[in-house]
């Protein structure tokens, strides 16, 4: 049934395209990204941070070491220059002349273009006490006394390059521990949570293979997952259900069929037998075109129902007014009912909106005033009438078709909504037991339901539909007159 | 009358030929819907009756592309699928009537013959006043009067004549009375259309010698003056 998708399916192929592989994916991919954000954010704020610290002890020192020449001349500030050089952990000086010829400090080797410069910038430097070495990085600032000498003052920042060094080797290390986790995750999911889809899979493999008695495992969690697997146990408890329905119906078709087909070719042969005259001729061919016609009767109000059942006339179904479908219904009867002695009672509340098919809707009433006028008739003069209403009554719109004949015992109600079963009391009249399952099949198609009652005495047939929602808002108490 | 069959199904379509030619009209019958699409542009028929499903271009298809050519031949659509959903359809395409398969040759007969009289009079052309011997019906007053004497009657009641009368002297069946007069488009199954009929029977023609409402045996009702045909 899982038809192998075009070529051959790689082991590699086969495990990128499985979810886990994307999930997991999708989730290693965003966390990293995560983490270089994080990580890239707290490295650029640790080095602004450090840096404006640089340059703030610079400026300050150029501030003293500034004070120191104006009021010592140059002998104090190399004085202090050589002092302050010679601490431990001292930060790096320089004092020239307008020429560049060193006077005093600890920097020994500089990028010749620097001391040309003023202002605060990065330079290589050596020490003088390290020369040879490989040259380290510094912030510096060259400041041009007046009588133009230059005061550089800076900071070593192979700090600030350790900072880094240390931010990176972190990166490196949460990226391996994303890595891990995000693996693991990936392998949990499979584990966990796949596992029950691949599950589900076989179960619906098994059942597609035919075994229909087949349910999913609900694991009772109430997550999306069991809530699939409910949904479809209840879609596999309605194909069931139908599957049902198709069988009983063809079992029916097949027996209720028989009998009219075999009349008919009775019917037939006796005519050709027998028939004498063409006027015995001519009536016999009428009478099995009557018979033909109720046959195809039959079949349409089987197709009908089949379609209904289906759900196929639900795209064409719009808003229509109840109230005045059962009026025309009861007004195209109520001839019918007069000429049979029998009176209707009509009382249909206004305007009951509805959402579905007027059509269907006057079918089913058509079908239930039809069962009323043939099967509901009271031998009483006094009780023959027939009661049709239409309300609204929560939330539905409730049109009821109340007789006040013998009724339908409380045992056989079921049984009478299903195709082509007729009462005992009823074979002896015309009809197909079809007329109340259509009824029960637009009902299903609305939304609503088809109830048989009693109406002491009497049949009392409920058609229940949804009301459909007013769009406009409920008015305040203050209903105009 | 010239009616065109467009219909694939070789058996059904010469039954429906014969049927038609045996009822004094003209028909032609085209196999598949390009063979059709090109004889209904072409020839100058009445009536176009055609199939849903057919070989090469099917039925609403081939009605949408004549209607697009405004070729406005009424056309009847005879369908195999059921009558919930597929009339709207049908309509929609452009059809002007519709009925499921399987039908009664007399109500596709009286269908047919009432689209073809459609064609000859314009809608604009409708008049205001009905008259058929001495009993005339005035659309826009509502009035029903035979030899001058006013007929009152419930608003139902007018337009089940109002419908006989507008197709006078052609047959009317039970199923096109349900459709006209109460917009419902089931089947009949009981005798609900005859008793209206002959309650309205009972007002227009008691008392005058001559019947105007006259029952058609196996086919449907027909307003005229005659009686010949008549089985009451």
């Amino acid at each position: 049934m899982n038809a192998p998708m075009s070529g051959p399916m790689t082991a590699l192929g086969k495990l990128v395209r499985t979810t886990a592989f994307k999930l997991t994916f999708a989730y290693l991919f965003i966390f990293t990204v995560f983490a270089f954000v994080g990580l890239g954010y707290v490295a650029w704020n640790a080095q602004r941070l450090l840096t404006e610290q640089f340059i703030a002890t610079i400026e300050s020192e150029i501030d003293s070491l500034s004070t120191q020449y104006r009021f010592g001349g140059l002998r104090r500030l190399v004085n202090s220059v050589e002092r302050r050089s010679r601490a431990p952990g001292a930060l790096l000086y320089l004092v020239t002349t307008e020429t560049g010829e060193r006077i005093a400090g600890n920097v020994g080797a500089l990028p010749p273009e620097v001391l040309g410069r003023t202002g605060q910038f990065e330079t290589l430097y050596n020490r003088t006490d390290e020369t040879g070495t490989r040259p380290d990085a510094a912030i510096v600032r060259v400041y041009l006394l007046p009588g133009g000498f230059r005061l550089l003052v800076g900071r070593d920042i192979e700090e600030r390059r350790r900072l880094q060094e240390i931010i990176r080797r972190a990166f490196g290390y949460s990226l391996l521990f994303i890595g891990v986790l995000g693996c693991l995750g990936g392998w949990f999911i499979t584990r966990r949570v796949l596992k029950r889809v691949d599950d589900m899979t076989d179960i619906t493999r098994h059942i597609m293979a035919g075994d229909l008695g087949g349910r999913l495992k609900v694991a009772g969690t109430g997550d999306e997952l069991d809530r699939l697997a409910q949904n479809l146990n209840a879609m596999l408890d309605r194909i069931g259900e139908l599957m049902r329905g198709m069988q009983e119906v063809s079992d029916n078709i097949a027996h209720d069929l028989k009998t009219p087909l075999t009349r008919l070719r009775n019917k037939a042969d006796e005519a050709l037998r027998t028939a004498r005259t063409s006027d015995e001729l001519k009536a016999a061919l009428e009478g099995t075109i009557e018979e033909s016609d109720n046959l195809i009767r039959i079949f349409n109000a089987l197709l009908m129902i089949a379609r209904l059942e289906a759900g196929n006339a639900r795209e064409n179904l719009a808003d229509f007014d109840a109230a005045e479908a059962v009026r025309d219904v009861a007004e195209l009867y109520e001839a019918l009912a007069e000429e049979a002695g029998v009176g209707l009672e009509v009382s249909v509340e206004d305007s009951l909106p509805v959402h579905g098919s007027r059509e269907l809707l006057g079918q089913a009433m058509a079908n239930l005033l039809d069962n009323a006028l043939k099967y509901g008739a009271s031998p009483e003069a006094s009780a023959r009438t027939i009661a049709v209403s239409a309300r609204r009554l929560d939330g539905e719109v409730q049109v009821v078709v109340a007789d006040r004949g013998p009724g339908i015992p409380e045992t056989e109600r079921g049984r009478v909504l299903e195709r082509f079963v007729r009462l005992e009391t009823a074979r002896s009249r015309p009809g197909f037991g079809l007329g109340l399952s259509l009824a029960a099949a637009v009902a299903r198609l609305h939304g609503g339901t088809l109830r048989l009652e009693d109406n002491e005495p009497g049949l009392r047939v409920v058609l229940a539909l949804p009301l459909k929602a007013v769009d406009v808002p409920q008015p305040t108490l203050q209903s105009a007159a | 009358m010239r009616i065109l069959i467009i219909e694939d199904d070789r058996e059904a379509a010469s039954y429906l030929v014969k049927a038609f030619r045996e009822a004094g009209h003209v028909a032609d019958h085209a196999a598949d819907g390009l063979d059709g699409y090109a004889m209904a542009e072409a020839g100058d028929y009445d009536v176009l009756v055609v199939d849903r499903m057919l070989p090469k271009l099917d039925g609403l298809s081939l009605i949408r592309s004549l209607r697009e050519q405004k070729v406005e031949t009424p056309v009847l659509i005879l369908s195999a699928l059921g009558q919930v959903d597929d009339r709207v359809k049908g309509l929609r395409a452009g059809g002007d009537d519709y009925l499921p398969k399987p039908y009664a040759f007399s109500e596709l007969l009286a269908r047919v013959e009432v689209l073809a009289r459609r064609r000859t009079s314009a809608p604009s052309a409708e008049p205001t006043v009905y008259r058929i011997a001495d009993l005339e019906l005035d659309r826009l007053s509502h009035r029903v009067t035979r030899a001058g004497q006013e007929i009152v009657l419930q608003p139902r009641e007018f337009r089940l004549l109002e419908y006989l009368m507008k197709n006078a002297n052609q047959v009317v069946t039970r199923t096109m009375l349900l459709e006209h007069v109460w917009d419902y488009h089931f089947d009949p199954q009981t005798n609900v259309i005859d008793v209206h009929v002959s309650r309205l029977r009972a007002k227009i023609d008691k008392g005058f010698d001559k019947p105007l409402i006259h029952t058609i045996r196996g086919a449907g009702y027909m307003v005229r003056v005659g009686t010949e045909g008549d089985e009451e």
